[in-house]
């Protein structure tokens, strides 16, 4: 069998049109030597979804500056599920109020990186995350 | 549960159809078991090939084309290659964001694929891929091929009808157009054309393809089709082009040459992929080809040697 690799959706949900975090994310994955498929700004859930089931995405990373993580964030989790696609290992960053951080994780995001966290964090959560297809 | 899988694929779900091409790319071995089972279910889909250089427009051409498809009401498997960086082994793949217009659209499968290595333009499993979505029932698979060069022509042995992109600005056209790429257009399309150096370049495509037109003999002229892409201008067009090379194709027999020609490159290939992967393997039990190698390194054997040495204990002579 080769090598497998570690396919990843970035995606960047609601209207928020900050998007320096997501394409440098974007690099920054492409560079750990995973396939990056970056879906661009004004996504919904359902789109973002729907992405990562054609890609077969092993990972969603949801980014956001604009406040609405709390409710994007959950519904693209709950969506995938509907879609039987729960093994997606789902992460977000972006500018989230650190209480908001227990429910989101409750809802089913894995993790939440905020401003400033060194990519390598990042990524090393990735690798010793992701899920067996 | 592999049947599971292809009674699903041939009822079109998109679930199985996006696992099947990861196991295509991984050559897991369940994707073979499954390829064998659909072959039966390919061959309905109509093949469209979309090339050119980096940036030239393609993902938006067809985003485009996908859309006047849809307009008709046929549904549209899309296949999307984009290059494996050598150095890490990652892939930036950008062709999506172009077409999301389309992500909820159940009549339209959109899958990435990055190169991983392979050259040519495609991916190695991308004519899997489309079969996997012809037999799920698609009516168009179109294939985007990675940003070009002169010599990666991959696209025109896996495609029905090639249309190779082109942009002003590039430089001189006609210098481009001495070998490989150039050739391989059954249409030409000049995108961008809201940009300076368009109409020129129109004169120049046409002036060499009614050349070609008068040194060779050919019975089907490639038409030259201008576009503006973001703006969806001369997609009509385009597609009415694609429908004449079709019908023109399936009316002078040259449809089932090609198919016939196509399959048996890919089987010859396939063939040659898996000798190459079983010797490979043996090869590496207890080093051998480790000591193989030194041994050449010292000049005690030569590669020709080798060579001999290992098809002999593999194959038998041809009688
Ligand atoms: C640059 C910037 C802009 C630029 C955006 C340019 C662009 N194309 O991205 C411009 C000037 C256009 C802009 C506009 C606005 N902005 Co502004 N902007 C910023 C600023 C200063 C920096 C953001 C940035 O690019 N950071 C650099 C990147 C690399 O960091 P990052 O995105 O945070 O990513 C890191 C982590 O968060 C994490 N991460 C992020 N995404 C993801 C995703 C995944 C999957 C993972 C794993 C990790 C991860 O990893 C990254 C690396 O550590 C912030 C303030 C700040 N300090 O954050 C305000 C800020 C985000 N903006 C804000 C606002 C309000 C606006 C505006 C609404 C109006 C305004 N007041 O200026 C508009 C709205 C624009 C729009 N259409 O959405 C507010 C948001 C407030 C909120 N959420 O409650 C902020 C926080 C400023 C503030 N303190 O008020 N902005
Ligand atoms: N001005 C102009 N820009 C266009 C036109 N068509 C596409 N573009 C722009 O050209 C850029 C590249 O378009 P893509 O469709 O991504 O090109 P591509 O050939 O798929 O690119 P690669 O896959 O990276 O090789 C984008 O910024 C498009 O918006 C056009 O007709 N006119
Ligand atoms: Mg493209």
């Amino acid at each position: 069998m080769a090598e497998k690799k570690i396919k990843i959706i970035v995606a960047k949900p609601g209207l928020d049109g900050h998007d320096r975090g997501a394409k440098l994310l974007s690099r920054i994955f492409a560079e750990a030597g995973m396939e990056v498929v970056y879906t661009g700004l004004r996504q919904t859930p359902e789109m973002i979804v729907e992405a990562a089931l054609q890609e077969d995405a092993d990972v969603v990373g949801l980014s956001s500056l604009s406040g609405v993580h709390n409710y994007f964030f959950p519904k693209v989790v709950e969506l995938l599920k509907a879609k039987k696609l729960a093994n997606v290992l789902v992460v977000g960053g972006g500018i989230i109020p650190l209480e908001d951080i227990p429910e989101l994780k409750k809802a089913g995001i894995a993790e939440i990186f905020g401003p400033g966290t060194s990519t390598e964090v990042i990524v090393d959560f990735i690798r010793s995350n992701v899920k067996a297809k | 549960m592999i049947m599971d899988y292809v009674a699903e694929i041939l009822q079109g779900s998109p679930l199985a159809v996006s696992r099947v091409i990861t196991w295509l790319e991984n050559e897991d071995e369940r994707a073979r078991v499954l390829m064998k089972e659909i072959y039966s279910h390919t061959g309905n889909a109509y093949l469209l090939g979309i090339t050119g250089s980096p940036g030239t427009g393609k993902s938006t051409l067809t985003d485009g084309v996908t859309w006047q498809f849809r307009n008709k009401g046929q549904t549209v498997g899309i296949v999307a290659v984009d290059p494996s960086s050598p150095f890490t082994g990652g892939a930036l793949l950008g062709d999506r964001i172009r077409m999301t217009r389309h992500s909820e659209d159940p009549g339209v499968f959109m899958r990435s694929m990055a190169t991983r290595g392979y050259l040519g333009g495609l991916a190695q499993f991308t004519r899997g891929a489309v079969k996997v979505l012809d037999a799920s029932g698609k009516n168009y698979v179109i294939i985007e091929t990675v940003g070009v060069g002169q010599d990666e022509v991959d696209v025109m042995r896996v495609a029905d009808t090639t249309c190779v992109v082109l942009v002003p600005g590039l430089g001189d056209v006609i210098q481009s157009m001495k070998a490989g790429i150039m050739e391989i257009a059954d249409i030409y399309v000049i995108n961008k054309y809201d940009q300076p150096g368009a109409d020129q370049l129109y004169s120049e495509v046409q002036f060499r393809v009614n050349q070609d037109a008068s040194i060779k003999d050919r019975a089907w002229v490639p038409p030259v089709i201008r576009t503006v892409a973001v703006e969806g201008k001369g997609e009509d067009d385009l597609i009415e082009a694609i429908a004449a090379h079709r019908t023109y194709l399936e009316q002078s027999g040259k449809l089932l040459e090609k198919r016939r020609e196509r399959t048996r490159e890919e089987t010859l290939q396939m063939i040659h992929h898996e000798l190459f992967r079983i010797i490979r393997a043996r090869l590496a039990e207890n080093s051998r080809i480790e000591s193989m190698v030194e041994k050449i390194m010292d000049h005690e054997l030569s590669p020709y040697n080798v060579v001999e040495e290992v098809v002999g204990e593999w194959l038998p002579p041809a009688k």
